[in-house]
């Protein structure tokens, strides 16, 4: 990667990296694949979100459900450890709270591959400061 | 297949199931089975919305409508109304208490949302370990913004307008601390990271540096821009694994992409950050013990002034901020001083991070804005108390803090309203506990935390917090006199008012508030050797009330020391001398025969 010498090139590579991934709850047409972002701070790693995401990214693959699965910090609620988003193509990002393997199985299973929601999910409490 | 048209979204959080939401899902499902819409519509339940006030509480998918204190005999009009004729349920829809406005769509709610995320903006949204995601989300663009167009005088001027203040405890204004360190002459300069999170059961710090590492680094580099520092250090505990391995990846990629490193952004700019690891010592979160610590000295505070900002590590100028000040900088830089001046008080800007922990049933990371209450913390966001039971206090600002009462319940969360109150911000540890907790015993575990932790240097901290520390020892054992009361204030005081540092100065602040709030309480523990919250173990003596005892022997089994005694089918009796008071008698009988005296 060449550094980024002035504003011109920062920019560029935002645009690049936004046309890949969503950053938004705002539905829009984009032709992604799913999107699975994975609670892993150190709490949600001691409440088991390492072995979540390892089983996700193996289902998936035997599954063959085109998917990207990318680890992310804390969301905030500590009661429903381990959490995960899932943002399917043109919908809202819907969050799972308590996802234990099974639980993971049973996402894939009907949200992921069908659109049929879950028990589990998690409202989110907060206001975006963006977008 | 089944496929959808319309899915309803039941609140499952603990308040909502309590006022029969479970119920409520069943006469749905049923309702939706009667009316033949299996294939058409289905409810699932969710965790707490945050609206518990309201609760139980529907979301009804895709047309976003929230129907609020639904009862179990409302499923049927939501079915026949909502699905299958398209018209709202009116008496149920959220009505604003302010202006009796009804919200048909529940996106017109988010002004109803508490939390706000700043600091926290990307946690949870991008991945830690790509800085390519961090540039998606506006990451350096406000490093680049500064450097590139504004003078580091104009840079400090927006942090001053702004009105953020340190978010570590003692709410210093941010600008005004870099404007010092600015005006200071000396050849060197360094800015530093204090990320030596120590108060119990607070994880802001490190829920930051490890969501969202480089937003400390960006932070970092904007304020040796405007200090004229080219060194930046952060110092962690070497108990933070996760956030030390995701910092220095996000340190050395911000190297690869030239945000660290020499001429940044082509301008001449020059910054570089290293890392220092902490033992984990309370103390080392005061700066100047932290400069002592990373300079491989004792970790101890030294009298201020002179302060960091005159002569600090190495007896250079150095800034010190906390990892949460640092993470609302850049934000602050691309948004505009004017937008984040306008959340938050008059006096208190902005949002503040807490961890929320203890006897709530939603405990989490939170994020809100300056100026919201307690009660809408505990009763809202954190939804209330676990089990139904009785809120007591809640400790704010750590072993530093205070504990609040019910009284305080609608006291607005700012750093001048809390210290008026008798606690303080700190940097956002917040426990909230309940009738089974005893206050005294509480004091007595903060006061041992910071016994623990004073670093020995100065006599009133190293021996009065001692002698406190036994004052309440000696109450929780029954052993307390009505004089204990004035020398446990006396000391305090004293302890308060010729500590060298914050530390000292403000560890026996559990103590006064609590006497304050729960003078009661003490007295209880004095006069009748008593524990009401039944805590303390020593004035607790279980006994077995002979009416109830079956002689079922379930008891005299479960004690592990042998001290119940008594035959098949006669009444059993306990050895108060061996008795060790673990409670194991009392869970274990059927027949409510063994209680606590």
């Amino acid at each position: 990667m060449n550094k980024l010498r002035n504003l011109a090139e920062l920019s560029n590579l935002k645009e690049r990296v936004r046309s890949k991934t969503r950053f938004t709850d705002k539905i829009k047409d984009s032709g992604q694949p799913v999107q699975i972002r994975v609670a892993m701070a150190t709490c949600s790693i001691a409440s088991g979100s390492r072995e979540t995401m390892n089983y996700i990214v193996d289902e998936l693959d035997k599954r063959n459900v085109d998917a990207t699965v990318t680890q992310t910090g804390c969301m905030g609620y500590c009661y429903a450890e381990p959490t995960i988003e899932v943002t399917l193509p043109d919908q809202e990002p819907v969050l799972f709270g308590y996802v234990d393997v099974k639980k993971a199985d049973e996402i894939i299973e009907k949200y992921i591959k069908s659109g049929i929601l879950v028990d589990g999910i998690i409202p989110v409490n907060y206001k975006r400061i963006d977008e | 297949m089944a496929d959808f048209k319309i899915h309803l979204l039941v609140c499952g959080g603990t308040k909502c199931r309590s006022s029969l939401s479970t119920i409520l899902t069943e006469q749905l499902r049923t309702e939706i089975k009667n009316q033949g819409l299996d294939d058409y519509a289905q409810v699932v339940t969710t965790g707490c919305f945050g609206f518990c006030e309201k609760g139980p509480v529907i979301k009804i998918i895709p047309d976003h409508t929230i129907y609020t204190k639904v009862k179990p005999d409302d499923a049927e009009e939501i079915v026949t109304e909502h699905i299958v004729k398209v018209r709202k349920v009116n008496r149920l829809l959220y009505k604003d208490p302010k202006t009796d406005k009804i919200i048909t769509d529940a996106r017109g709610m988010e002004i109803y949302k508490k939390q706000i995320r700043i600091a926290l903006r990307n946690c949870g949204m991008i991945d830690p370990e790509s800085i390519e995601e961090y540039v998606a989300r506006d990451g350096y663009a406000a490093l680049g913004k500064a450097l590139t167009s504004m003078t580091p005088e104009e840079t400090i001027q927006v942090i001053k307008l702004s009105g953020l203040r340190g978010r570590g405890g003692a709410g210093f204004l941010t600008g005004l601390k870099w404007e010092l360190t600015r005006q200071t002459h000396g050849d060197e300069k360094y800015v530093v990271c204090n990320a030596d999170e120590g108060d119990p059961g607070a994880f802001m710090d490190r829920s930051i540096l490890e969501g969202d590492p480089h937003s400390v680094i960006e932070a970092m580099a904007i304020n040796g821009y405007c200090t004229g520092a080219s060194q930046g250090l952060v110092y962690i505990r070497a108990e933070y694994p996760l956030a030390i391995e995701r910092l220095k990846k996000a340190i050395q990629q911000a190297r690869e992409y030239g945000m660290l490193g020499e001429d940044i952004f082509s301008t001449g700019f020059n910054f570089d950050i290293s890392i220092r690891y902490g033992a984990g010592a309370f103390v080392c979160g005061e700066e100047t013990a932290l400069i002592h610590s990373m300079e491989g000295g004792r970790g101890e505070p030294t009298m201020k002034p002179p302060f960091p900002s005159v002569k600090g590590y190495l007896g250079k100028p150095t800034n010190v901020n906390n990892v949460e000040t640092l993470a609302n900088v850049p934000v602050i830089i691309n948004k505009g001083h004017e937008w984040f001046s306008s959340i938050g008080t008059e006096r208190s800007k902005g949002t503040k991070v807490f961890a929320l922990a203890g006897k709530v049933n939603n405990v989490g990371l939170i994020e809100v804005p300056m100026g919201i209450t307690l009660r809408e913390v505990i009763f809202e966001i954190g939804g209330g108390i676990k089990n139904d039971k009785k809120f007591k206090g809640i400790q704010i600002g750590g072993p530093s803090g205070g504990c609040l009462t019910e009284k305080h319940l609608d006291v607005p969360i700012d750093y001048d309203s809390l210290v008026d109150a008798g606690a303080m911000m700190g940097s956002g540890g917040m426990i909230i506990m309940d009738e089974d907790d005893c206050m005294v015993d509480v004091a007595k575990y903060f006061l041992d935390f910071t016994v623990d932790e004073s670093c020995g240097k100065c006599t009133p901290c190293r021996i009065g917090n001692k002698r406190l520390h036994e004052l309440l020892v000696n109450i929780t054992k029954g052993n307390g006199t009505e004089e204990d009361i004035e020398r446990l204030i006396n000391l305090a005081s004293v302890i308060k008012d010729t500590s060298l540092c914050m530390l000292g100065q403000s560890a026996p602040n559990p103590v006064l508030s609590t006497l304050e709030n729960f003078r009661e309480e003490y007295h209880t523990h004095i006069h009748d050797k008593k524990c009401p919250a039944g805590v303390c173990k020593d004035l607790m003596k279980y006994e077995i009330v002979p009416e109830n005892c079956v002689g079922c022997t379930a008891c005299a089994r479960a004690c592990p020391v042998g001290a119940i005694t008594g035959e098949r089918k006669e009444i059993h009796i306990i050895d108060q001398s061996l008795c060790i008071k673990c409670g194991a008698c009392m869970d274990r009988c059927k027949f409510n025969a063994v209680i606590i005296n």
